[in-house]
């Protein structure tokens, strides 16, 4: 987890939100640090997360989990990581046929089908184990991303379907919290990635949206952060408060300041 | 079978331990030297591979793309697992000559070689290139040689010829993937098992590299009409093949490069959804036929190169070169690729030779007709790190040119120093 991005966000791993659901969403640039991020402070937290990675395969993660403070291998084998590898998975399902349904299994399917299995796999990663033992905080599902699904032929509302039942599950039902990436095309028109997109950014709670400079590359300015906080909680007042700051990724962290406050430039 | 990794997974153990079935967890992105806690050394010793070095920035084994020049824009090269994907130019000349630099690479090196096409037999592919000199890392070659008969029957490879895959009559169970692409999978599939590129089975360590050329994808003669229409019914059928295909490679010791007609693909959203399944996407547009041909600008070039996308592999940062602008010249044994700027800059500076101050009137740009960004870029080229010049100022002699004449930062706060100028010590000097 990166530090700065924490306090920008106001939260530490111990006295994190619970119930909500964060959007991650990136437009011109590559948003998956925050996918990074959030999986190292969950971990990190002592949460019970079940990630769905559909795009990388999972020594990447664990490489820069590594980086970041946290060790994916160990925390899979003590049962607090559920790692779904979709790229493996599909390999798998593609080439042998499976006799129980699979949690990709539209991917054999002709026709548009629905994430229906999926579901069934988070809930039974993250239902709680009544024998109580090493009490997990609370359950966090993460998913990168979502925009893979569309290219794989899944409709907008397939995708939201899910996202609305895992949100009430995790979210509701077990008190924890959902976190996922989307893609914004942009200026290509992409119907269904839209709909994702509105769709989802009505129901979260914090949408973090990371852009390309709008005049191009920099190697001192990577892009740009919109924090945008949604449905306040009751106590404070705060009211769909935005936050903008741009930052530079390096090795280990990322760094953040205010817009033209680049240390390159001052 | 255990699809999903759960705890006490296949994860750790080392490949001694393969039940049938089901693949040791060999990825190719393994650190070169001490291996991270908890795993053992299972999977071959990939520092003695031929033909691949590590990467200077995390220890990832690079392969040359057979282009020099490209490798140093992709940071050494490309990584073993991934996926170049080459945006065809408009008559494919270009792009089957990348194809077949990297086909003439693998050949070179030893590596096994997969060939798949729709129009073209891979036998006549592989004959039509030739070495000519290498470099530290990847070969020259020389586009009007054909490679020495030996060298390919002493090559091992296999070819994928659509015509001679695709049966009238078989059963295959209906799933959105075109027949061609759901061939070309199991074919793939079935070299990476059978000859252990994946490292699932002990017997057959291997110590190669399996290179895949796949040429025009997406064309109408694979079958699919995303060329064609744009929301045909196997609209779908390109990206779960790209998808299938990103799972075998990270598993496996191969490279893959694609060359895509994208030109012709009707609906944008899907080149988006490409970019984001592939890991490096290059773009070529030739300049045959359009009016940048007679652009001053472009002169000696001929086309540009976009580099669109570079991954980000086990690594929050990725090698994104600063220069944007490139163009690329074939002469007959070398294909470079260059700033596009460069080669104006070379005319340019003749014309004002450093060590003066210019006043530049808007009509002396040697571009267009005194466009307001043509004279600024040039006014700006001959600043380089000083501060504008707008006096009409001529000293003594001339001075030797300090820098390299590439435009690296704007004018900084260490100009100025003490009150004065440390960075260009004869603008202001008081002529004795």
């Amino acid at each position: 987890m990166f530090p700065e991005l924490n306090n920008l966000l106001n939260t530490t791993p111990d006295r994190a939100e619970q119930g909500k659901l964060t959007l991650l969403c990136d437009a011109k640039t590559d948003g998956s640090f925050l996918v990074h991020h959030f999986l190292s402070f969950y971990l990190k937290a002592n949460c019970k997360v079940c990630f769905v990675a559909l795009i990388q395969s999972f020594s990447h993660y664990n490489i820069v989990g590594q980086k970041l403070g946290v060790n994916l291998t160990m925390a899979r084998e003590r049962g607090q990581l559920v790692f779904l590898e979709g790229l493996k998975s599909a390999v798998d399902i593609f080439f042998q046929a499976q006799e129980k349904p699979h949690p990709l299994q539209f991917l054999r399917e002709a026709n548009a089908g629905n994430l229906k299995p999926l579901f069934e796999f988070v809930r039974e990663a993250l239902k709680p184990v009544d024998s109580g033992e090493a009490g997990w905080t609370y359950p966090v599902l993460l998913v990168d991303d979502l925009s893979v699904l569309l290219s794989l032929g899944l409709g907008a509302v397939a995708v939201l379907d899910f996202i609305h039942y895992c949100r009430a599950t995790v979210c509701w039902e077990l008190k924890g919290n959902v976190v996922v990436l989307v893609h914004d095309s942009g200026d290509v028109e992409d119907e269904e990635n839209d709909i994702l997109l509105n769709g989802l950014s009505h129901q979260s709670h914090l949408i973090l949206r990371a852009e390309g400079l709008a005049t191009g590359f920099c190697r001192d300015v990577h892009g740009q952060l919109r924090i945008l906080w949604r449905r306040p909680s009751q106590s404070t007042s705060q009211r769909d408060q935005s936050l903008t700051y741009q930052y530079k990724i390096q090795d280990r962290s990322v760094s953040f300041f205010a817009k033209g406050m680049s240390p390159a430039v001052l | 079978m255990a699809a999903v990794a759960t705890c006490g997974g296949d994860a750790g153990s080392a490949g001694s331990a393969v039940a049938t079935g089901s693949k040791s967890n060999v990825t190719s992105f393994q650190r070169r030297g001490p291996r991270a806690s908890g795993t053992n050394d299972s999977g071959p010793r990939l520092v003695s591979i031929t033909g691949t070095r590590p990467s200077v920035r995390n220890g990832q084994l690079l392969v040359s793309t057979g282009l020099p020049a490209l490798d140093q824009l992709l940071g050494g090269g490309l990584a073993v697992g991934t996926v170049l994907l080459i945006e065809e130019d408009k008559y494919n000349i270009y792009s089957s000559l990348l194809f077949k630099y990297f086909l003439a690479e693998g050949i070179v090196n030893g590596h096994t070689l997969l060939v798949a096409s729709a129009n073209e037999d891979p036998a006549n592919i592989l004959q039509q290139i030739g070495p000519v000199s290498s470099s530290r890392f990847g070969h020259y070659y020389d586009a009007s040689k054909r490679i020495p008969q030996e060298l390919i029957e002493a090559s091992k490879w296999h070819g994928f010829f659509l015509p001679e895959k695709i049966s009238s009559t078989l059963k295959v169970e209906p799933c959105s993937l075109t027949h061609g692409y759901i061939k070309l999978l199991q074919f793939i599939q079935n070299i990476i098992y059978e000859e252990g590129f994946d490292g699932s089975n002990p017997q057959k360590k291997q110590k190669n590299i399996l290179r895949i050329g796949i040429q025009n994808l997406g064309s109408p003669l694979w079958g699919d009409d995303i060329c064609c229409t744009e929301n045909g019914d196997s609209s779908h059928s390109l990206t779960k093949f790209l998808y299938v295909l990103r799972g075998l490679l990270r598993t496996s010791l191969s490279v893959c490069i694609i060359t895509m007609p994208t030109h012709l693909i009707q609906n944008k959203a899907v080149i988006a959804h490409i970019t984001n399944l592939s890991d490096i996407v290059v773009g070529l547009e030739s300049f045959i036929g359009s009016e940048r041909e007679t652009n001053p600008l472009y002169k000696d070039y001929h086309g540009l190169i976009h580099i669109r996308q570079i991954p980000r592999l086990n690594n929050l940062v990725c090698d994104e070169s600063d220069v944007k602008d490139l163009g690329f010249k074939l002469k007959r044994k070398l294909f470079t690729i260059e700033w596009v700027q460069d080669n104006y800059l070379r005319q340019e500076r003749n014309i004002y030779p450093p060590g003066f101050s210019y006043l530049l009137k808007q009509k002396d740009s040697a571009w267009g007709e005194g466009s307001l960004q043509h004279s600024t870029f040039l006014m700006s080229f001959l600043a380089k790190a000083t501060a504008f010049a707008s006096r009409l100022v001529r000293h003594s002699e001339p001075l030797k040119q300090t820098g390299s004449g590439r435009i690296c930062q704007a004018a900084g706060p260490r100009l100025w120093h003490d009150g004065r100028r440390q960075e260009a010590p004869g603008l202001l000097g008081i002529p004795p």
